[in-house]
């Protein structure tokens, strides 16, 4: 392999671990926070897709400008969600509350996998921007802009996270819940209004991640499974309860997966992330990334 | 063991008939109290008195079956605990609970939550980096790689943050050097002395019963006696059951 499709490989494996770092860092932040896995983090993902493809095709917007309205709009979805589904769950205590999370998400899951296909049909859709096919070109090595716009979006995002739990007051109050709910209550803080907004704003993250997959590949109903799979990959590999180590984390393994990929072969690139994904839970099960966050 | 006759103070926290259970087990049984504005008032008693459990139903973290918790006018039993913290009523938690990932300085910012408190953050910060310099020498260091004995004064330091009318405090001193306890115990009259009500459960009976202007004892859920702080530690009975003494003779 020459050191130019070598560097080729490297650059579209960080383009693809920028998606999966945003898809990764929303189910994170809700498993931080809430303690339970919403499996159904895979069809936020997808109906983040959906708002970005019909916002580019009937108003005609760029994805990169629509996400404006998307990640409002997913974010109200969340909060939905959670007023009507998962605030019953997050009361419960312990390992109830996350067996319950698992059964009520993957019936969530398919609630809305069959509801997307009702309203959007089977059909799989894709954005193509009018400088789909542009690119910077540097020494040999090729970079969309669209990929580009996605990973620097997705840096930008993680930045501004990162800038919110650490420095304001309502991402303190996130930070705080998740290390200790009771301790949390006992300052003061309304921990029912912070899990509401927590779920709201890892669906917003799916939905960045969902216009993301929308315009690098492509939307379908079902693509939702296998995005819940690569986030969780990805939050084990950063470390649970991690927040931002998911980011990293899914660099990682989006690297990873692409350089195996062209070594091995492609078909077992889905094996490499499985076989990591098993490897961290039995070498290193506390995470690559766990530290401050 | 006699009931002594009450003190002639105004009202502040009044505690009616208090059932509560932890769990299956009902661990509060018709429990009354009270404490009065700028008092320090102990509760004493055995391992599983459910000294904790009065302490945490106060805070609203737990709910009582029946029964009342009043602050002046304010029905506390009908509130979340967020806002009882919003009342001034805070609880300094047995195990110190802070957040152990954060850092010192944003543990007591966190103390600082509710919008009375944070509006005055700059100044009580100053305040408790005097009562406590160590958390000001520390305040980049994550809370969890601390002492116990700091992590401690991190805990009150927090909740003083959130500027307390009455702080509660559940066993403070439990695991600490007794150079630390004094140095707690000091503090805890220092922030009487501001006009703090103090409400502490202490398994280090003597020292508690000294500082206290007034001491309850819990037993098995039960009210079973009340004095100042210095008629308990001349009874027989306490003497014998917590203090570690034989009975006074003759």
């Amino acid at each position: 392999m020459s050191i130019e499709s070598f560097l080729q490989t490297l650059v579209f494996g960080l383009f693809v671990g920028g998606i999966y770092g945003i898809a990764a860092m929303g189910l994170a932040l809700v498993f931080g926070v809430m303690k339970m896995l919403n499996i159904a983090h895979g069809e936020l993902v997808m109906l983040g897709g959906y708002a970005s493809f019909w916002a580019f095709s009937v108003l005609g917007m760029d994805p990169f400008v629509s996400l404006a309205i998307v990640i409002p709009a997913l974010f109200i979805v969340g909060l939905v969600l959670d007023r009507t589904v998962y605030r019953h769950i997050v009361r419960l205590l312990g390992e109830e509350k996350i067996k319950n999370s698992l059964l009520v998400s993957f019936g969530l899951t398919l609630v809305l996998q069959n509801l997307a296909q009702w309203l959007f049909t089977a059909d799989e859709r894709a954005i193509q921007v009018a400088y789909a096919g542009e690119g910077l070109n540097l020494m040999g090595v090729t970079m969309p802009y669209t990929r580009l716009g996605s990973l620097l979006i997705a840096l930008l995002v993680t930045l501004g996270l990162n800038y919110f739990l650490h420095h304001t007051y309502p991402g303190k109050a996130i930070l705080a819940t998740a290390e200790d709910f009771e301790a949390a209550e006992l300052a003061g803080i309304n921990i029912h209004r912070v899990y509401m907004m927590t779920f709201a704003l890892g669906a917003a993250l799916a939905s960045i991640a969902g216009t993301f997959v929308t315009v690098t590949y492509g939307l379908s109903p079902s693509i939702g499974v296998i995005w819940t799979l690569k986030a969780l990959i990805v939050i084990v590999l950063a470390g649970t309860g991690s927040i931002l180590g998911a980011f990293p984390a899914g660099i990682l393994l989006g690297v990873v997966e692409a350089i195996s990929g062209a070594f091995i072969g492609a078909t077992y690139r889905e094996v490499i992330g499985l076989v990591i994904f098993l490897l961290v839970l039995i070498l290193r099960p506390q995470g690559l990334f766990v530290g401050r966050n | 063991m006699p009931i002594w006759e009450e003190l002639p103070m105004s009202k502040f926290l009044g505690i009616n008939h208090l059932n509560a259970s932890y769990g299956d087990i009902q661990a509060l049984w018709s429990v009354s109290l009270k404490v009065n504005e700028g008092e320090i008032v102990a509760l004493i008693g055995p391992n599983g008195a459910g000294k904790t459990t009065l302490l945490r139903t106060i805070a609203g973290l737990h709910r009582p079956l029946s029964g009342t918790v009043q602050l002046g006018n304010t029905a506390l039993h009908t509130l979340p605990a967020y806002q009882i913290v919003e009342q001034g009523v805070i609880l300094v938690p047995e195990g110190r609970r802070l957040f152990g990932g954060l850092t010192v300085l944003e543990n007591l910012e966190l103390g600082a939550y509710t919008q009375r408190a944070r509006v005055a953050r700059f100044k009580t910060l100053k305040h408790v980096f005097e009562l406590f310099p160590i958390l000001a020498e520390r305040q980049k260091q994550r809370a969890n790689t601390m002492s116990g004995g700091q992590q401690q004064m991190l805990a009150i330091g927090r909740a003083l943050m959130g500027l307390p009318r009455l702080l509660m405090l559940d066993e403070p001193s439990l695991g600490l050097a007794p150079m630390i306890v004094e140095n707690i115990f000091e503090i805890m009259k220092l922030t009487n002395d501001q006009g703090v009500t103090i409400f502490l459960v202490e398994q280090n009976a003597r020292q508690a019963l000294e500082l206290a202007h007034r001491a309850y004892i819990l037993e098995q859920g039960k009210v079973v006696g009340t004095g100042t702080g210095k008629e308990l530690l001349h009874n027989n009975e306490v003497r014998q059951a917590y203090l570690g003494f034989a009975p006074i003779t003759g």
